[in-house]
Parts: C-alpha cells; sequence; structure tokens
C-alpha cells in the first residue's frame, strides 16, 4: 500500500499550478484535501506521472456568501464551510460526511470532482442547480488564464467521472442561494456512521404564501451513476404537505433511480429505500419552509 | 497500607504510554531495515506457469528477488502443520512462496527486498507471473459436491470428518431419541466468514549479527516463533531470539505461526547479511492471514413437553478454506461447546472439514464458540416457539444444576482431556441477566424485541506457562513470563498478582512478557489463558520468592519464618513493627557477594551474620539471589460462563437494526481485576456485535475477496455499538490455586445469537443466518 512513483509539484499561485496541469496533461492529478485520493494512490488503482499539490494556493480557500449564492473556493475545507454555515442544505449534507477529522481535511470542491455517486455534495449542487468552475492556460504566448462555469448538470458525467478536462483546475464552486420560504432537509441511510449512504436523498421545497408547495425537487445519492434530481412539484399537486399523496412522489422519485446492488445492499433495497427517504427528506423541508 | 491488590479496579498501567504515542510496535522498529514486499496471486486457484522478474531488475534500490525455487529445502519445504488430530485424515499446509499451485487470492508467490517498501512495491508491480487459472472451489456446499479440488489429492475437498457421540444415561442414542421425542424439530442455520482484523497487522523485522538472529515478530506466541525459525533455518535455538515488541491486537490471527514471512524475512536477512522489515498491509491482512466463523449446521432435535432436550444431532459443513495449519480445532471447539450450559439427553455431532480457495481459517477470539452458540441458542429459541414457552424457562429447564459439579459432559475437549465442567452456578447468573435486563417486565412492541443467549466457554488450555520472579537490592520486584501481551493488561493484572502475593507496593512491579531472552519456555497468549495459566505461575513462583525471603529475614532478625509477615515491601514480625528487614535488605541478604556497590548493600551489613568456616557461603541446595520461578500447568481446563440479552428495535420502514439495551452477566470465578474484566467484555461484545450486524468476508464465485479494505469490511465504530451493562457472578475454579477463570474471548460468544433472538421476537421472522444486514431484513419482510 505505497503509491507508485509520481513527481510532486508545490506551485506557489494559481498560474504556476495550471501551467504544470497544462504540462501534465492526462498525467497530472490535483491533490486538495487528499481524503479519497491518498488512498486510490495507496492501493494504486490511481497511477498519474505529476501530482500537483494546490494546498499552498491561500487564493483558493475562500468562502463568499452573496445574495445569489455561496462560491466555495478549491480549498475550502468540509469543516470550515460546516462552520461558516452559508447555506442550510450545505450544512445539512455536511453533517453527514464522513467523520470530523475527514472533514478537517477534505474539500468541497474536491468531492465535486471526485464524483462520487455515492457523495452528498454532487447530489447538493445538483439539487440546487450549481455549478463549477474550471480554469486553464490559455492557448498561446500570454500567461492568461482560461475559465469556464459548468452547470451541475453536466458536470457529473460518470460514476467517479466529472467534465474537468486534463490541464484544467476546479476553481470553486456556485451553490445557488435559496427562493423565500424554501426548505432543505438530507436524509441518508448509511451502514455505519460516517459511511457513504447505501441511499440518500436531499430535497427542496419551496412554498407558496398559502403554505401549499409551489416547487419541490430531491437530488438522490447512490441510486444511479450520477446524482439523479427529480422535480417531484408535479406530484405535490400544489397541496399543503399534510396532504400530499406521498406514495405517489415516492414512487415518481423512484422511476428516476436506477440503483445497482453490492456488498452492502441489494438493488430492490436502494430503491425502496429512496422512496422512503424522499418522504422523509420532503416532508423534513417543506416543515422548515413553513418555518 | 495494605498490599492487598487482587481483586481491585486497578487502572491499567500500560495505558498513560500506550494512549500518548510511546507504544513502540513493530513497524516502529528498524526504521534503517531494508523492506520485503510480496507479489501475491490475484486468483483463487491456478498454476504457476512462468515467472518473469526481468523489468523489476530496473528498479533502484531493488536488493533481491526470492521465489519458491530460490529457497533451499529447510526452508522451502510446506509450513508445519500445528495441531495434527487423528479425524484430520488430509491435512495439508502452504509453501511459504507458492511452489506449482496458488490455492487462495493472496497467496505469496515472489519475495522482493529493496531499499524500502515503496520501491519494493514498484518492484513487485514490474514482476510477471504466468497464471494458468484453475477452476475455484468457493462455498462450502459447493465444495463437498468435490466437482472441482482444492488440492489434487484430496477427495470431495474433505479435510477431516469427526463424529462425536453422547448416549443418553440409558444407552439411547441421539437419532433413536429424536425419533420418539414428544416433539421434533429440524431446521438449516448458515453463519458466514468474518476475521480478527486486529489494527495492527502481522510484521516481523530480523537482524543477523554473523551468529545470532534476534527476530521481533508481532505475534501472540514469541517462544514457538523461536523454536519454528530455528528450525527452519537450521539454527541452534540458544542463537535466535524472537521478541513480540508492543502488539495491536491479535485476537487469534497471530497465534498462527510460523506465518510465510515469520520464516522468509530471518531467512533473508541471514543471506544478505543485513536487516529486514516487512509490515502487512491492510489488503494483504484481508487475504493472505486468516478469517473465521464460516459454517453451515443442518440440527435436528427432540424434546419433550416442557422443552428439555431428549436428543440432539447436528450436522456441521466448516469451511476451512485453502490449508489447514492450525489444524481442526475450530470446528472441534464448535462442537463440544455447542453444549453450553445445558445437559442434554443424548447428544451427536459429525463435522466435515472443507476445503475452498479462500483464505485460511485458524481461531479468531471465540474460536469456534459463536457458531456452536449461535446453533444452540437458536434451537432453544425455536423450541419455546413451538411450545409457547418463554424462552428464558427452556433454557432453565434444560441446565446443570449448581450441585451437579463437576459436570461431565462424556465428550473430549480441544485440550484432548475430558470435557469436564468445574464450577458454575447458571439459574443464578440467569435469574441476575433477568432483573439486569428487567426480562420479566418487557413490554412487547412492535419492531421491539428482546433477546437472550447463554454460553459456557473453556478457558486457562494447558498444557503449561512459567513466571519467574526477582527481588533486586533495590527492592524492586522483576516479574517475566514467556506469553505476549496484545492489549490485554498484563502490566496490570499480573504486577497485582506480584504485588499482592509478595506485600509490595505495585509500583516496584515491573512485568516483561513476549521476549525469550527472559523466559523461554511459554505456550502463548490464545484461548483466553493467560490469566490462568501465567497468573497462577507468577503467583506461584512468587510463593516461592516469600518463602525464601522469610527464611533469609528470620536470619537476621533472630525469628521464626512463621511469625513474619510481608507488608509494604518490608519484612516483618507480626504485631512487632520494629523488628523488619525491608525486601531491599534481603535481596542483598540472599546474595553472599556483597560489594557495597549501593547503599542497601551498605545498610545490609549490619544484619550479616557471622558465616559459619565450615559450610559454604551457599548452602547445599540453595542459590544466590532472591528470585523464584514456577510453572503451572493444569490438569484440564476451567469453565467460565456467560449470559446475554439485548433489546433490539427495528425500522418499519429502513429495516435497519438498532440495539438499544445490551446486558451481560459474566463468571469468570475470582477477578482480579474487575475494570479489566469489563473491558474485556465489552470489546468482545463490540466484535460480536460486528459480526452480528456488520462484518462479512464476501467472495465472489471466482474466489475473489471483494471488500478487502475497511470501506467495504465493515468494522463496527464506538457509535455502532450500544452501551452495555455488566453484571459478575464469581464461582471460583477448584482447578487453580488463585480460583480464576479465563475472561478474554468471552465477551463476543453469545452475541449474533442474542441479537438474532431479539430481531425475531421485534419481527416474528425466523432469524437463521447471519450476520444480517438491513438490506437483507427488508428481504426477510418480502
Amino acid at each position: 500500500m505505497k503509491p507508485p512513483p509520481f513527481e510532486y509539484h508545490a506551485p506557489r499561485d494559481l498560474g504556476e499550478a495550471l501551467d504544470i496541469l497544462a504540462g501534465a496533461g492526462a498525467g497530472g492529478k490535483v491533490l486538495a484535501g487528499g481524503q479519497s485520493l491518498i488512498p486510490m494512490l495507496n492501493m494504486r488503482i490511481a497511477a498519474p506521472d505529476h501530482l500537483v499539490d494546490i494546498n499552498r494556493l491561500g487564493e483558493l480557500s475562500s468562502i463568499d456568501a452573496g445574495p445569489g449564492g455561496v462560491t466555495v473556493g478549491a480549498l475550502a475545507r468540509h469543516a470550515e464551510v460546516e462552520r461558516a454555515a452559508p447555506h442550510p442544505l450545505m450544512v445539512q449534507a455536511l453533517r453527514l460526511v464522513a467523520h470530523p477529522v475527514i472533514r478537517n481535511r477534505g474539500t468541497v470542491v474536491g468531492s465535486l470532482v471526485h464524483a462520487d455517486p455515492s457523495a452528498e455534495l454532487p447530489a447538493v449542487l445538483a439539487v440546487l442547480d450549481g455549478s463549477v468552475r474550471l480554469a486553464r492556460r490559455a492557448d498561446g504566448p500570454a500567461d492568461g488564464v482560461v475559465t469556464r462555469d459548468v452547470p451541475a448538470g453536466a458536470f457529473f458525467t460518470g460514476p467517479m467521472d466529472s467534465a474537468a478536462e486534463p490541464g484544467e483546475l476546479a476553481v470553486s464552486a456556485f451553490f445557488p442561494a435559496l427562493p423565500p420560504r424554501t426548505g432543505t432537509a438530507f436524509r441518508e441511510v448509511a451502514r455505519r456512521h460516517g459511511d457513504y449512504a447505501l441511499a440518500g436523498v436531499c430535497a427542496v421545497v419551496t412554498l407558496d404564501e398559502d403554505l401549499h408547495i409551489s416547487a419541490a425537487r430531491v437530488g438522490c445519492v447512490g441510486v444511479g451513476p450520477v446524482p439523479a434530481v427529480v422535480d417531484v412539484t408535479e406530484a405535490c399537486e400544489r397541496r399543503p404537505a399534510a396532504t400530499v399523496a406521498w406514495p405517489r412522489v415516492a414512487a415518481a422519485v423512484r422511476e428516476r433511480a436506477e440503483p445497482d446492488g453490492d456488498v452492502h445492499a441489494s438493488a430492490a433495497y436502494r430503491l425502496h429505500l429512496v422512496g422512503v427517504l424522499a418522504e422523509q427528506a420532503l416532508k423534513d423541508a417543506a416543515r422548515e419552509a413553513a418555518g | 497500607m495494605t498490599t492487598r491488590l487482587f481483586g481491585e479496579p486497578v487502572r491499567r498501567r500500560e495505558d498513560p504510554r500506550l494512549l500518548t504515542g510511546q507504544g513502540r510496535y513493530l513497524d516502529d522498529l528498524g526504521s534503517g531495515a531494508a523492506a520485503a514486499a510480496f507479489v501475491r496471486s490475484p486468483h483463487a486457484h491456478a498454476r504457476v506457469r512462468d515467472i518473469d522478474v526481468t523489468a523489476a531488475l530496473d528498479v533502484d534500490g531493488l536488493i533481491a528477488i526470492y521465489t519458491w525455487e530460490d529457497l533451499p529445502e529447510r526452508v522451502g519445504r510446506p509450513l508445519p502443520l500445528l495441531i495434527p488430530h487423528p479425524a484430520l485424515t488430509h491435512g495439508r499446509t502452504a509453501h511459504p512462496l507458492a511452489k506449482e499451485v496458488v490455492r487462495h487470492v493472496g497467496e505469496p508467490v515472489v519475495m522482493v527486498v529493496a531499499a524500502d517498501r515503496y520501491l519494493a512495491e514498484d518492484a513487485c508491480a514490474l514482476i510477471e507471473v504466468d497464471y494458468e487459472p484453475l477452476k475455484p472451489v468457493v462455498g462450502v456446499e459447493d465444495a463437498v459436491q468435490g466437482g472441482h479440488l482444492v488440492h489434487e489429492d484430496v477427495p470431495g475437498n474433505i479435510g477431516a470428518r469427526l463424529v462425536q457421540e453422547v448416549p443418553s444415561a440409558a444407552g439411547l442414542g441421539a437419532e433413536e431419541l429424536i425419533d420418539s421425542a414428544p416433539h421434533t424439530l429440524s431446521f438449516r442455520l448458515d453463519i458466514e466468514r468474518s476475521a480478527a482484523t486486529p489494527l495492527e497487522g502481522r510484521g516481523v523485522y530480523a537482524r543477523w549479527d554473523g551468529s545470532d538472529l534476534r527476530v521481533y515478530s508481532s505475534t501472540q506466541t514469541s517462544t514457538s516463533v523461536r523454536m519454528a525459525v530455528a528450525a527452519a533455518l537450521g539454527l541452534p535455538l540458544t542463537n535466535v531470539e524472537v521478541i513480540a515488541p508492543d502488539v495491536g491486537g491479535g485476537f487469534g490471527v497471530k497465534i498462527v505461526h510460523p506465518w510465510p514471512e515469520e520464516i522468509l524475512v530471518p531467512w533473508a536477512a541471514m543471506l544478505l547479511g543485513r536487516e529486514i522489515k516487512w509490515t502487512e498491509d491492510r489488503r494483504e491482512h484481508f487475504v493472505s492471514s486468516a478469517h473465521e466463523r464460516g459454517q453451515v449446521q443442518h440440527v435436528r432435535v427432540g424434546f419433550d413437553d416442557e422443552g428439555r432436550v431428549l436428543g440432539l444431532d447436528v450436522r456441521i459443513l466448516h469451511d476451512h478454506g485453502a490449508y489447514t495449519p492450525y489444524g481442526i480445532i475450530v470446528p472441534i471447539v464448535t462442537s463440544t461447546q455447542l453444549l453450553g450450559p445445558y445437559k442434554l439427553g443424548a447428544y451427536r455431532v459429525e463435522f466435515s472439514s472443507v476445503y475452498t480457495n479462500t483464505v485460511q481459517v485458524t481461531p479468531y477470539r471465540g474460536a469456534g464458540r459463536p457458531q456452536g452458540v449461535f446453533c444452540m441458542e437458536r434451537t432453544m429459541d425455536k423450541i419455546a416457539r413451538y411450545l409457547g414457552k418463554d424462552r428464558t424457562d427452556v433454557r432453565a429447564a434444560n441446565f446443570i444444576q449448581p450441585d451437579e459439579f463437576p459436570y461431565d459432559q462424556r465428550m473430549t475437549f480441544q485440550d484432548g482431556r475430558p470435557l469436564i465442567y468445574d464450577s458454575g452456578n447458571y439459574p443464578e447468573m440467569l435469574r441476575l441477566l433477568k432483573e439486569l435486563i428487567g426480562w420479566d417486565d418487557f413490554e412487547p412492541a412492535p419492531n421491539r424485541g428482546i433477546g437472550v443467549g447463554c454460553y459456557v466457554e473453556g478457558t486457562g488450555v494447558g498444557p503449561y506457562e512459567g513466571g519467574h520472579v526477582q527481588v533486586t537490592s533495590d527492592g524492586r520486584v522483576h516479574v517475566s513470563t514467556g506469553l505476549t501481551s496484545q492489549g490485554q493488561g498484563h502490566q496490570t493484572v499480573f504486577a497485582q498478582i506480584a504485588a499482592t502475593e509478595l506485600g509490595v507496593p505495585i509500583e516496584r512491579v515491573s512485568v516483561v512478557t513476549g521476549d525469550t531472552r527472559r523466559f523461554g519456555y511459554a505456550v502463548g497468549t490464545f484461548a483466553s489463558r493467560a490469566a490462568v495459566m501465567s497468573g497462577n505461575a507468577i503467583a506461584l513462583a512468587c510463593r516461592k520468592v516469600r518463602e525464601k525471603a522469610l527464611r533469609i529475614a528470620a536470619d537476621a532478625l533472630e525469628a521464626n519464618p512463621a511469625d513474619l509477615e510481608i507488608t509494604d515491601g518490608v519484612v516483618h514480625v507480626v504485631g512487632d513493627p520494629t523488628a523488619a528487614v525491608p525486601l531491599s535488605t534481603v535481596a542483598v541478604l540472599s546474595n553472599p557477594l556483597r560489594y557495597a556497590f549501593d547503599d542497601e548493600a551498605a545498610k545490609a551489613t549490619q544484619f550479616a551474620g557471622a558465616s559459619s568456616p565450615d559450610r559454604p557461603p551457599v548452602a547445599e541446595g540453595d542459590e544466590p539471589g532472591l528470585e523464584g520461578r514456577d510453572y503451572y500447568s493444569p490438569i484440564r481446563s476451567t469453565f467460565a460462563a456467560g449470559m446475554h440479552a439485548a433489546v433490539v428495535e427495528t425500522d418499519p420502514l429502513t429495516a435497519e437494526i438498532k440495539v438499544v439495551r445490551y446486558a451481560v452477566v459474566h463468571d469468570c470465578g475470582r477477578l482480579i481485576n474487575p475494570m479489566i474484566v469489563e473491558g474485556q467484555i465489552h470489546g468482545g461484545v463490540a466484535q460480536g456485535v460486528g459480526g452480528a450486524l456488520y462484518e462479512r468476508m464476501v467472495y465472489d464465485p471466482h474466489g475473489q475477496l471483494v471488500n478487502a479494505s475497511f470501506m467495504d469490511f465493515l468494522m463496527p465504530y464506538a457509535t455502532e455499538i450500544p452501551h452495555i451493562e455488566t453484571g459478575h457472578l464469581e464461582t471460583p475454579s477448584p482447578l487453580n490455586p488463585l480460583g480464576i477463570k479465563g475472561a478474554g474471548e468471552a465477551g463476543v460468544i453469545p452475541v449474533s445469537a442474542v441479537i438474532a433472538s431479539a430481531i425475531e421476537d421485534a419481527e416474528g421472522i425466523e432469524i437463521d443466518r447471519m450476520p444480517i444486514s438491513p438490506s437483507e431484513l427488508f428481504d426477510l419482510r418480502g
């Protein structure tokens, strides 16, 4: 359990990091918190030629909460975001991410780029319609930086696979703010405290002035190759939470889920769970929205 | 001030060092040593056609590459079969490096030595082994079909078959009694594989200085590793020393010896003339050490209207994996300890110990008992369910009564001795347990259930352990024993025994274990035996020292030894504290060579009597020094017991299972340290909860262990372990001087049975297979 040889780089600013990544191409890998990458290196599942450690790039550790939403820099640790509490759903999700020692080191953006379909944060980004900002060296002699913002729906391309191209660095992620009278919740079932979920659901529910559900979305974890976002507004029939036909809503979510079975749970159980959790999370979110 | 410490909850003396990072584990040693790493088989069953090391030769820092063909005959021969048995007609062990055929994923094929572990692994990755895949045998029920063979010369994959029969008092057999019983039941039970998984894996570090070999190993038996290494390398025993440093858990897996690496690393260190270390990593531990538990059991039972078992017939398929280095101890323990605290009309048990292309099976804490207890306790619950009786009443109806001890179960135990229970009080234990958990007041509710399980555990198996005790002229007491420590608290309990026996403050007692330089003869720390075996040996050695100390002090004080006692490290005349001499002085007086190197020696001269010119300074039959050595060798095992109960809640929607209460009543005879016994029980219950609800070794049909990491092998965290309520009962063992019984394995033994019982009660669904996950409970609900 020792990594294969790689060249280690510790750039001091973004430009230097992008230069190295541009030079490394497909053989480059970014090290931020390392909570997934280091085990993968040690198990020789990942074998990059160049490891680009961005931990000296202090400029990437910001957490900026504005009226439109929250921008989280590539070096913002889970624990820092949890403490800053810039967004209710992020806090609800982060409490379910692993254990404190992992949250002290792991980063929000790193988790997004890692794109594990069982992880909480990709589902949060997806249900909120957030985006990831990718930066790269501009072509040509000038030392310009080109960035592009990729919406969550296009960012997660498969299990452990994202839209980030070789030479690109995910510098930040944007989580849109919630509209008024909106509540959120995160429910999951994991085998042990802090484990990746067997299935999980985050919900965003908006009520109208009569406290009827006017918008409802869920992001599902662990039941497909990428986070599944299901808009259940229609299934909620603009009713108050108390009179919603929840079995219908759960069925609508299950219809979009395509879980696999593995050593921890069967596909049928995960499919059952995602419906149960969707109902629970949506009810929690509606309760929170009602204040 | 009293120096009586036996029985007191003395805080663990080793903890400040271990909890502040000052432990010295195997990998903390030998920082400059070269590193060994192994190419291990990726196939469950294959023929090794060719090994090409060419590409690896370019790795900078490479020192050596060895395959089986490079090994001398003594080193390359099959590893020893430690515990042969007449029923083990087809015992097979592995070669240290694979010879021609690999029989499980993880079997070592090539050893690489390089300047460090990184480079050694780089070289391993470049070695190409050409395998011809063979059909893997996975799953014990497939294995006994014999369609494919793990070993070509073992028909039907059966390594051993043993039938044990205990007829009724009237001479009737179990089958006959079952057939004629008022009620009968038959069912199939299934227990999956788990493993010991200590936090520190195995490891070996060897140094050769041209004439002497020193080996450090993370082992549960340094003395036996020493003998194995000396034999394999052709060295005189006196030129080999083996030391177990701090060991980060064993739980059985480290009693197996010698591991291939324990032979290969010292051999290479001698050959290369340099220090070599191998530290097992987690993946290696999963696929190349040992597992346990996997059994399928077919049970038939006949019983009367009270639930008394008239006849019990159990047929066990025991999965022992690819090799049998530890013989058939596990199924023997299952089949004998299955009887628990009960007296049955007649009993017949038959087991087949079966080869599969999986990691070998050797004892893991409990060592076959959890499976046996699962079988018997499931049986008791099924009888109660069938008769509509309280589950504890059915158990009570079958109990051996307090006036029936010693109770002869008329079987042969794992130590080859009669299975005779020495003492116990099972009805009282059940009464205490029911009171502790509130059994009679438990209110049934949907998705809430209560369960119970009982066991008896043979502990303190022989053949012997020894203790050496020396009092030095500074008044310190040095205790050594040959068995090893891997977290049990020996620094504390052995010191409590010595302090109590010798009448000295515990602060003056130090304890050394597992170092063959200090004590050469020992068996090891396993089978809940250390406290019983070494504890009694140390007590006996202390008694020799005490007797000599009193004799010397009596001379110095001109008193009768019978009038002396030792308190707080001072020998004094009973009732006259002024007529006293400290043990430190006695230690000086014990040695006629009395150079006054220190103040104690100078002070002692006042007591020195005029030696007679007609007698030698050391009398015939006497020895210089204040020290003693003794051994304890029991006629047979002593039998501890316990009963557990749990309250479980299941989620009606998600099928999650939560243990909300867990209660234990435990009897290990006289308690040396109740706090340490509780700690042992807590740890055991935690491992039991792991085995019941979380841990399993998942092999796919190709023999790949698909969850070989702590990501997917779910060892429970503290968050998954319930608060554990404990009660103690003390029925002293009449077999040993201290009246103690073993406690090391106790906690783990009945947990799967107890939790199955509680889930069954909560769900109304029969639970015949453990472990159980929420997904499986969901499936059972249908």
